[in-house]
């Protein structure tokens, strides 16, 4: 394993939130203490639901919101505060690349001129080389130059996200942060575009921060998969064993839930209850309540992430060291 | 026996423009079919069309017979009886297709009193009954809430719940799950299995997700710009797909063990509908085209028992799949 590229070190962001016009203000924790290290040329996956903060720890990352608490190391080095200069250069070298490949894109603007603009921002090249980088670009990204002179409006979902991409790829970066980059595109062209972005990542040996809510997709691409459940890492582990030996409930609950053509699962675990609310955060293990295997020591202590053996941590009282993972298999 | 609902030849034009170009359905009472394609494929246009949903500049052509009796552009006052108390539908969005400004009492009110002779206590107790029985907690309560009271999954069961205020024979479900989490969806999912078993009703499972609709039908149809490809049963067809558009859906789909692989990704996209290809609409994406495959489109054969593909390649489609070298 190589040096880590980003280092997230305990980092809390939290918001407030007024219930109706006069309520009191509550805190909502939508990251409590998130610990993360991608080596360089790696992806981490993140997974979990929606609420349970995979998004909010992607743009802090970036730099585009502050942690309250913890830190972020970029190459080591602590990234920088949003809007000073410092960041700015180093926003050259991390990306991002959205969900809704439309509403990242200009509907009034040549696509090839979007592609651009990250280079016109950051200065980089000439003009005439900044054109010749658009070119390159769009063959990078399986469409051709003539590409460019379309609007959005005039190119289909997959077209529109490797245009998203291939502006991301401008300014030549070294790490990308992917929310969600291929939930709202049909399956076979999520294929497509996950194909894609595994050659890319190998041939610019990028390092990936993958977050979506498809366990499928984030196996497909990741080295690592941390889940979350209401701003907390819950399990972390190598993308093949985590999804194969999951050992955290709710990490089983979630490979349970994503049921595969060809072979009906016996018995599968449905969890009962609502997705977590955020504003109103159980006491102890946030996710005690919906947990079938809950003791009463869930709901008085907020369980550790703790390594079990084999490059796992897990944060659940049930699951602890080598010894549990032998008995839970047998 | 006479099949629950049969459509045969159905085709949607929106001005000019065909966007389903014959589809051949046949569905008994108490199955569960499934209806997998990408989006602009026409699964969910078969059955507004069907049910006489979709806006009037909508041209539509062909033959929908529920219990053998024609409902396609049945009057008013039959489709009235028929949607809703024959057929009911659920949506993606469950947000949207319930009043933000009523109650969820007066909203489960007015669709028993459209469809059920009980007035008065009967009707609150029965929509109490069908709150109970779709799982919301604390129903009696919560009769008196409004929708933005409830959570995604929440609202879902209330639709669900109004779905079934008409004692359905058949329930349609448009992506039924796309827009919740995947613990939620699995409770929804495991809610229409459960009540479907009960009621002995049949349904319609409209999904890109092959899983999902792997796992909760018996039949499944794949359709593709606006026809059906390939119609089997769920575990034949997810075991050995025919037509090569619905091996490229399952290839696409990454694997949750074993062996990482890489996708096989179908190049291309969907066709235009205002500039379909002549002959088969998948020949421009497909590996296994020949020069035939522009003449005519394809229509949909009997392969086996209950098994029918639309592709005159299915045999070199069958053998590029089992790795035999064709030829």
């Amino acid at each position: 394993m190589s040096a880590p590229l980003v280092e997230v070190s305990s980092i809390s962001r939290s918001y407030a939130m007024r219930s109706g016009m006069f309520g009191r203000a509550t805190a909502v924790h939508a990251v409590d203490g998130v610990s993360l290290t991608i080596p360089k040329g790696e992806t981490l996956g993140l997974v979990g639901e929606s609420g349970s903060g995979k998004s909010t720890t992607g743009r802090i990352v970036l730099g585009l919101e502050p942690p309250d608490r913890g830190e972020v190391r970029f190459e080591g080095k602590p990234v920088a505060a949003l809007g000073t200069q410092a960041w700015r250069a180093q926003r050259a070298r991390m990306q991002m690349i959205f969900q809704d490949p439309l509403g990242a894109l200009d509907r009034r603007l040549q696509v090839g001129t979007q592609i651009r603009e990250p280079l016109d921002i950051h200065g980089l090249g000439t003009p005439a080389e900044r054109e010749d980088r658009v070119r390159d670009l769009l063959r990078a990204v399986e469409l051709t130059p003539a590409h460019g002179a379309r609007y959005p409006g005039a190119l289909s979902g997959g077209q529109r996200q490797r245009i998203v991409l291939a502006r991301a790829l401008a300014t030549k970066p070294d790490f990308l942060v992917c929310d969600e980059p291929v939930s709202a595109l049909d399956v076979s062209i999520q294929a497509q575009v996950v194909n894609l972005l595994c050659d890319l990542q190998a041939q610019l040996s990028l390092t990936l921060l993958f977050i979506s809510h498809d366990l499928r997709v984030v196996r497909q691409i990741s080295n690592t998969v941390a889940v979350m459940y209401l701003g907390r890492i819950v399990e972390i582990g190598s993308a093949d064993d985590l999804f194969a030996r999951p050992e955290h409930p709710y990490t089983q609950a979630l490979v349970s839930a994503s049921p595969a053509p060809g072979r009906r699962s016996a018995g599968r675990m449905v969890l009962a209850g609502d997705p977590p609310n955020p504003a109103a955060r159980s006491q102890g293990c946030a996710f005690h309540p919906r947990c079938p295997r809950a003791i009463a020591r869930c709901a008085s202590e907020v369980p550790k992430l703790s390594s079990v053996g084999g490059g796992r941590q897990v944060a659940c009282h049930l699951v602890t060291g080598p010894q549990a993972r032998t008995q839970d298999a047998a | 026996m006479t099949p629950l609902v049969s459509i045969q030849g159905l085709s949607v034009a929106f001005s000019g423009v065909p966007v389903l170009r014959g589809v051949d359905l046949a569905l008994g009472k108490g199955e569960a079919l499934g209806l997998v394609g990408e989006s602009g494929s026409g699964k969910s246009v078969t059955w507004l069309a069907a049910l006489g949903l979709l806006p009037r500049h909508a041209k539509v052509a062909g033959s929908v017979r529920l219990d053998g009796r024609e409902i396609l552009g049945a009057p008013a006052a039959t489709l009235d009886q028929v949607r809703g108390g024959r057929i009911a539908m659920i949506f993606q969005d469950p947000a949207s297709a319930l009043n933000p400004v009523l109650t969820i009492r007066k909203q489960l009110c007015e669709a028993l009193a459209l469809h059920r002779d009980l007035s008065g206590e009967a009707v609150k107790a029965e929509a109490l009954r069908l709150l109970n029985l779709v799982g919301i907690p604390d129903a009696a309560r919560r009769l008196s809430a409004f929708p933005h009271e409830f959570s995604g999954g929440q609202v879902q069961r209330i639709m669900i719940a109004m779905a079934f205020a008409g004692n359905p024979d058949l329930l349609i479900a448009d992506e039924p799950t796309t827009a919740l989490d995947a613990t939620i969806q699995a409770q929804i999912l495991e809610l229409l299995a459960t009540i479907r078993r009960e009621m002995g009703m049949a349904m319609v499972l409209i999904s890109h997700d092959l899983g999902v609709v792997a796992e909760n039908c018996e039949r499944v149809a794949v359709m593709y710009a606006g026809r059906i490809v390939e119609q089997a049963p769920a575990n034949q067809l997810f075991a050995d797909p025919v037509h090569p558009y619905a091996q490229g859906l399952i290839g696409a789909l990454p694997p949750l063990d074993g062996p990482r692989r890489r996708l096989t990704a179908i190049p291309g996209t969907v066709p235009d509908p205002a500039h379909m290809p002549s002959g088969c609409a998948f020949a421009p994406r497909c590996s296994l085209a020949a020069e035939p495959c522009g003449a005519a489109a394809p229509t949909l054969a009997p392969i086996a028992d209950d098994r029918a593909v639309a592709c005159i390649r299915a045999e070199a489609s069958r053998r590029a799949l089992l790795g035999i070298a064709a030829e």
